[in-house]
C-alpha cells in the first residue's frame, strides 16, 4: 500500500507544487494578519480612550463650564451644549437640502445632469474640512464675527454629500414598479415622490441623518475658524460663538495641565461613544431598511 | 414515475423507442456497431454509493458508476437531477462551495479522490474542466492558453505548446495571426474552443465538460461536438448535457439521471441507469429512461 | 341622470390642465438645491482664492518654492509644508494601501463567512473615529510610545536609512504618518472589498479549474481585473491624507523645517493652517494661510476628479467587455 500511495498522482510530490502551496498559505496568512492589525488598532484606541476617559467622567464634567485660564478644574458643560446646538442646526440645514438634491438627482434630472451632480457631490466630499472652515471664515466670519451659526453652515456643507449620497442609494433601491404603478394611476411625478417613494425610503433617510449627525459632531477643523473664541459660559444664542466638544478636546489635548488632559480624555470618550454608537445604529437601520425595501419587490 | 407498462427487459423483442434517422450516429448505434465499448478499457473513475449534499441537503444520492478510459461518457437527465453537481465533484470544484460534502467513495485510477493527502490543486491539473459559458480571462489569446502551463511550470517551448493546444481545439488556424489579441474579441464559439484549448494545454488525463455547447449557436455547437469526437483518442471525456440528441451524437456511454421525490417532499437526484448509449436509447431498461428519451418528460 | 347616447367619439379627451402647483413646486425646489450645490462649490473656490489674493499677488508662484514662514519679516512660503504633506501622505499610503488591499481580500475571499460582517464593521468603525480623538491618542499615547520604543529600535537597526536616523521624538512626522495610515486604511479597504466582490465568479472558477491555488487565482485573475479601481481608491486615500489637518497638527510638532528623518517635528499644509487658527499677526500671514488652502484645494480637486475619471472609465470598459 505504501508504494501505491507514493505513486499517487493526486498528492503533492514535486518541489514546485509544494512551493506553490506554501506560498499560497503564506499570502493568505498575511492577509489575515492585516485584518487582525486593523482590529487591534481599533481596540487599542478605544481601550486607551476608555481607560483614561472613564475615571475622569464625573458630575463636574457635565455641570461645570470650562475654568478660566490658569484655574484648575472645570468641565465641558458649555461644550456639550454647544455641540448639541451646532449639530442640530447643521443637520436641520443639510438634511432637507440633501434629500431634495437626491430626489432631483434620481427623479427629475436628465442622465447627464445626474452625472454632473454626482461628480460635484464627490468633489465636495473630497474638499479638506479645513478649507471649508477657511471658506466660511471669509464668507461669514470676517464681516459678522464668529458664531455657532457660521460653524453650523460649515458643518452642513461637510455633511451634505454624506446625506445626499446615502439618500440617493435608498431612493434607487425603491423598485421602479412602485413608481410606475403610481404614475399609471395618473399621479404626477411630484405626488409619486411625496406619497409613494419618500415613505418607502423614509428609513433610509433616517439612517442618512444619523450618519450625518455622527459625522457633524466629530468635526473639528471647520470650528477652528468659526467658533473658537467664546465665553466661558453656556451660550445658547447661535449668533454667538459657542464651545464645542471637538474643540474642547483639541485645546485640552495640547495643554500641559493634568486636569485638562483628563477632561480631554473624558470628552473624547463621550464623543467617540456617541459617534461609534451612531455609526453602528446607522448601519443596523440601513440593513433593516434594505430588507424592507427588498420585500417590496 | 410514469404509468407505463412493465419495463422491457428482454432486449430481443424490444421495439425501437427512438426513430433512428439513417446516417446518424443513432442509426450507427442501432445497428449494433459498438456492442460494449467499455470492454478491456481501464477504469478512470469508480463511484461507489456517492451522495453529495449542500449544507446537509442531498443533491444527488447513491451513485454507482464507472467511467472508462478514452471514451466519451455523457450525463443526461432533467434539470435539478444533480448531474452538474456530480461532474463538479470529480475535480473537487464543489470544495469551493461552503457546506458541500461528499459521502461514499470516488476513486481515480484506484486512488481516493477525497483522501486526506490529496491536493485539489494537483488533481485539477489532471482533471480539467470546460464550463457552460465560455469564461476566457481578460488577457490575450496566447496568455489564456499559456495560463495553466505557466502555473504548473510547463514553460519549455511555450510557443509550441500553445500552438499544439490550439490545434487540438481546432482553433489554431483562426487565431494564429492574432495570438496577442484579447481573448474577449473572439466570438462565443471561438471563446469556448479557446477555453477547451486552455484546458488541454496542461495535458490532462480527463476533460470534464459542463454543457459546453449550450450557450453557443448551432454551428459552433457542431464544432464543439466534432471536437469532442476527436479528443477522445487522447483524453477521457465526461460531458453533461441536457440535450439528449447531443449525447446520442457524441457519447459512447450515457448515464441517465432523474429526480427522486421522497415521501417528505424533498427532492434529490439519482442515477437511473447507465450503459452504452445505444442500449440506453434503443433498449432502455427503466421506464423513466424510456420516458425521457422518448420525450415524454424532461 | 338622463341616459345619453354614449358614442365614444363624442366624449371629449381630457384636456391638459395646467400643471398643479405641487408638481412644479417640487421640481423647482429640488432643482434649486442642485443650483445651490453648484453655487456652494463655486463660492468655495472663489472665496478661498479671494482671501489668498494678497499673498498670491505678493509671492506669486515663488510661494511654492520658498521655505520662509516668518510673520516678523512678512515672508511666507509653502515649500516645507508641501514636502511635509507629500512625505506624510506617501509614507501613510505605503503603510496603508497594501494593508487595506489585503484586508479587502480577506473580507471578500479569505475570511470564513461568519467573520466577514463583524470584521468588516470593525474596519469601518476605524473610519468613524473623530480625527481629534485620534490626535489626542497620538499626542498622549502613541507618540510617546513611538519615541520610547519604536524609534530607538528603528534607529539602532535601520539607522543607515536616512528616514530612520536621528533622535527619537514624541512629536514628529512618524506619528503623523501612523495617524494618517489609520485614516486611509478603512477607505481603501472598503473600496477594495467591493471591487473584489465584483469579479465574476466564472473567471475565478475558470482559474481554479486549471489548478491554481487560491492565492494564484487572486494574483493572476482578480488583481488585474480590479487594478484600475485600486488605483482610484489609492487616489481617494491620498486625498484624505493630504487634507487631514487636526490629527496631524496635534502630533507633528508644527516646525517649519524638513529633515530627511521621520523622527523630528515637521509640518504639512493642512496642519499649518490649523495650527494658526488662534489668529495670525499680520494680514499677509492670514492671506498666506488662505494661499495654503488654495493649494490644498487644487490638490484635492485634481486627485478627486482623477479618481472619478478612472473609475468611470473602468465601469464603461467592464460593462462593454465580452
Amino acid at each position: 500500500m505504501s508504494t501505491h500511495e507514493e505513486r499517487n498522482p493526486l498528492t503533492v510530490v514535486s518541489p514546485r507544487s509544494r512551493r506553490r502551496r506554501l506560498q499560497g498559505r503564506l499570502m493568505e496568512l498575511l492577509a489575515s494578519l492585516a485584518a487582525l492589525i486593523a482590529i487591534v488598532v481599533l481596540l487599542v484606541v478605544i481601550f486607551s480612550v476608555a481607560k483614561r476617559g472613564l475615571p475622569a467622567v464625573n458630575a463636574d464634567l457635565f455641570t461645570q463650564v470650562a475654568a478660566p485660564f490658569g484655574v484648575e478644574g472645570g468641565g465641558i458643560k458649555n461644550a456639550i451644549i454647544g455641540t448639541l446646538i451646532m449639530t442640530a442646526m447643521a443637520t436641520a440645514m443639510a438634511v432637507p437640502v440633501g434629500v431634495l438634491l437626491a430626489i432631483f438627482d434620481t427623479e427629475f434630472a436628465s442622465p447627464q445632469v445626474s452625472v454632473a451632480i454626482r461628480m460635484t457631490l464627490n468633489v465636495l466630499a473630497g474638499v479638506p474640512t479645513i478649507v471649508i472652515g477657511i471658506f466660511i471664515f471669509g464668507l461669514v466670519v470676517v464681516s459678522n464675527g464668529q458664531s455657532a451659526f457660521a460653524a453650523s453652515i460649515a458643518l452642513a456643507i461637510i455633511i451634505l454629500p454624506v446625506i445626499a449620497r446615502a439618500t440617493e442609494e435608498v431612493l434607487l433601491l425603491v423598485p421602479s414598479t412602485l413608481r410606475e404603478g403610481s404614475m399609471a394611476l395618473g399621479a404626477t411625478r411630484a405626488r409619486t415622490v411625496v406619497s409613494v417613494i419618500l415613505p418607502s425610503a423614509f428609513g433610509g433617510i433616517v439612517t442618512a441623518t444619523i450618519v450625518g449627525v455622527a459625522r457633524a459632531a466629530g468635526e473639528t477643523a471647520p470650528i477652528l475658524f468659526t467658533s473658537s473664541i467664546f465665553a466661558n459660559a453656556v451660550v445658547t444664542d447661535p449668533s454667538q460663538p459657542m464651545a464645542s466638544m471637538p474643540f474642547a478636546i483639541f485645546t485640552n489635548s495640547e495643554s500641559p495641565s493634568q486636569h485638562d488632559q483628563q477632561v480631554a480624555w473624558a470628552a473624547a470618550l463621550l464623543l467617540m461613544a456617541f459617534v461609534l454608537i451612531g455609526s453602528i445604529a446607522g448601519r443596523l437601520l440601513s440593513l433593516r431598511t434594505r430588507r424592507q425595501i427588498e420585500q417590496m419587490r | 414515475m410514469t404509468d407505463q407498462q412493465d419495463t422491457q427487459s428482454d432486449p430481443g423483442d424490444a421495439p425501437e423507442v427512438t426513430s433512428a434517422k439513417p446516417g446518424t450516429r443513432l442509426a450507427e448505434l442501432a445497428s449494433g456497431h459498438d456492442a460494449n465499448p467499455t470492454e478491456g478499457r481501464e477504469t478512470v473513475f469508480q463511484l461507489d454509493k456517492v451522495t453529495i449534499s449542500y449544507s446537509g441537503k442531498p443533491a444527488i444520492c447513491d451513485v454507482d458508476l464507472a467511467v472508462h478510459r478514452n471514451l466519451v461518457t455523457a450525463f443526461i437527465g432533467p434539470s435539478g437531477c444533480g448531474k452538474t453537481t456530480l461532474l463538479r465533484s470529480l475535480n473537487r470544484m464543489n470544495d469551493l462551495i461552503p457546506g458541500a460534502s461528499v459521502d461514499g467513495r470516488i476513486s481515480y485510477h484506484g486512488y481516493d479522490l477525497y483522501g486526506s493527502n490529496v491536493d485539489p490543486v494537483e488533481l485539477r491539473r489532471r482533471i480539467g474542466m470546460v464550463f457552460q459559458r465560455p469564461n476566457p480571462f481578460p488577457k490575450s489569446i496566447y496568455d489564456n492558453v499559456a495560463y495553466g502551463m505557466r502555473l504548473h511550470g510547463m514553460k519549455d517551448d511555450l510557443d509550441g505548446r500553445v500552438e499544439r493546444a490550439l490545434t487540438h481545439a481546432a482553433l489554431w488556424d483562426e487565431v494564429k495571426d492574432r495570438l496577442k489579441a484579447s481573448a474577449l474579441s473572439l466570438s462565443g464559439g471561438q471563446q469556448q474552443r479557446l477555453c477547451i484549448a486552455r484546458a488541454l494545454a496542461i495535458e490532462p488525463d480527463v476533460v470534464l465538460m459542463d454543457e459546453p455547447a449550450s450557450a453557443l449557436d448551432p454551428i459552433s455547437t457542431q464544432h464543439v461536438e466534432d471536437l469532442v469526437e476527436s479528443l477522445k483518442a487522447e483524453y477521457t471525456i465526461i460531458i453533461v448535457t441536457h440535450n439528449m440528441q447531443q449525447s446520442a451524437r457524441v457519447a459512447d456511454i450515457t448515464a441517465f439521471f432523474s429526480v427522486d421525490v421522497r415521501d417528505d417532499g424533498t427532492r434529490s437526484g439519482v442515477l437511473v441507469e447507465h450503459g452504452p448509449t445505444s442500449d440506453l436509447f434503443i433498449r432502455p431498461s427503466d421506464p423513466r429512461t424510456e420516458a425521457y428519451v422518448t420525450g415524454r418528460f424532461g | 341622470m338622463t341616459t345619453t347616447n354614449l358614442d365614444p367619439s363624442s366624449i371629449p379627451l381630457p384636456t391638459r390642465r395646467r400643471p398643479r402647483f405641487g408638481e412644479t413646486g417640487l421640481r423647482l425646489l429640488a432643482g434649486a438645491t442642485a443650483l445651490l450645490l453648484v453655487a456652494i462649490m463655486a463660492l468655495l473656490v472663489y472665496e478661498t482664492v479671494r482671501q489668498a489674493r494678497p499673498s498670491i499677488q505678493e509671492f506669486g508662484l515663488g510661494f511654492i518654492t520658498s521655505d520662509q514662514w516668518n510673520a516678523v519679516t512678512d515672508q511666507f512660503g509653502a515649500f516645507n509644508f508641501i514636502i511635509g504633506t507629500l512625505l506624510t501622505s506617501v509614507v501613510a499610503l505605503v503603510i496603508a494601501v497594501p494593508m487595506a488591499i489585503a484586508i479587502g481580500l480577506f473580507l471578500s475571499e479569505l475570511a470564513p463567512r461568519v467573520l466577514r460582517t463583524p470584521v468588516g464593521v470593525m474596519v469601518e468603525l476605524l473610519a468613524a473615529i473623530p480625527s481629534v480623538v485620534l490626535g489626542l491618542w497620538g499626542i498622549l499615547v502613541m507618540g510617546p510610545f513611538l519615541a520610547a520604543h519604536v524609534e530607538p529600535w528603528l534607529s539602532d537597526h535601520l539607522g543607515f536609512i536616512p528616514l530612520f536616523s536621528g533622535y527619537p521624538s514624541s512629536q514628529g512626522v512618524l506619528p503623523a504618518c501612523v495617524v494618517l495610515s489609520i485614516m486611509v486604511v478603512p477607505i481603501v479597504a472598503s473600496i477594495s472589498r467591493e471591487l473584489f466582490l465584483s469579479v465574476p465568479s466564472d473567471l475565478k472558477q475558470g482559474a481554479m479549474a486549471l489548478g491554481a491555488t487560491r492565492w494564484e487565482m487572486v494574483r493572476s485573475v482578480m488583481l488585474p481585473y480590479v487594478s484600475g479601481g485600486l488605483v482610484a481608491s489609492t487616489m481617494l486615500g491620498f486625498g484624505r491624507a493630504v487634507g487631514e489637518a487636526i490629527a496631524v497638527t496635534q502630533v507633528i510638532g508644527g516646525a517649519n523645517a524638513i529633515s530627511r528623518s521621520l523622527f523630528p517635528p515637521g509640518d504639512t499644509m493642512a496642519s499649518r493652517i490649523a495650527a494658526q487658527y488662534a489668529g495670525t499677526p499680520t494680514a499677509l500671514s492670514r492671506s498666506s494661510l488662505a494661499y495654503l488652502a488654495v493649494l490644498l484645494l487644487i490638490i484635492s480637486l485634481i486627485t478627486n476628479i482623477a479618481a472619478q475619471l478612472i473609475s468611470g472609465r473602468l465601469q464603461r470598459r467592464l460593462g462593454g467587455a465580452a
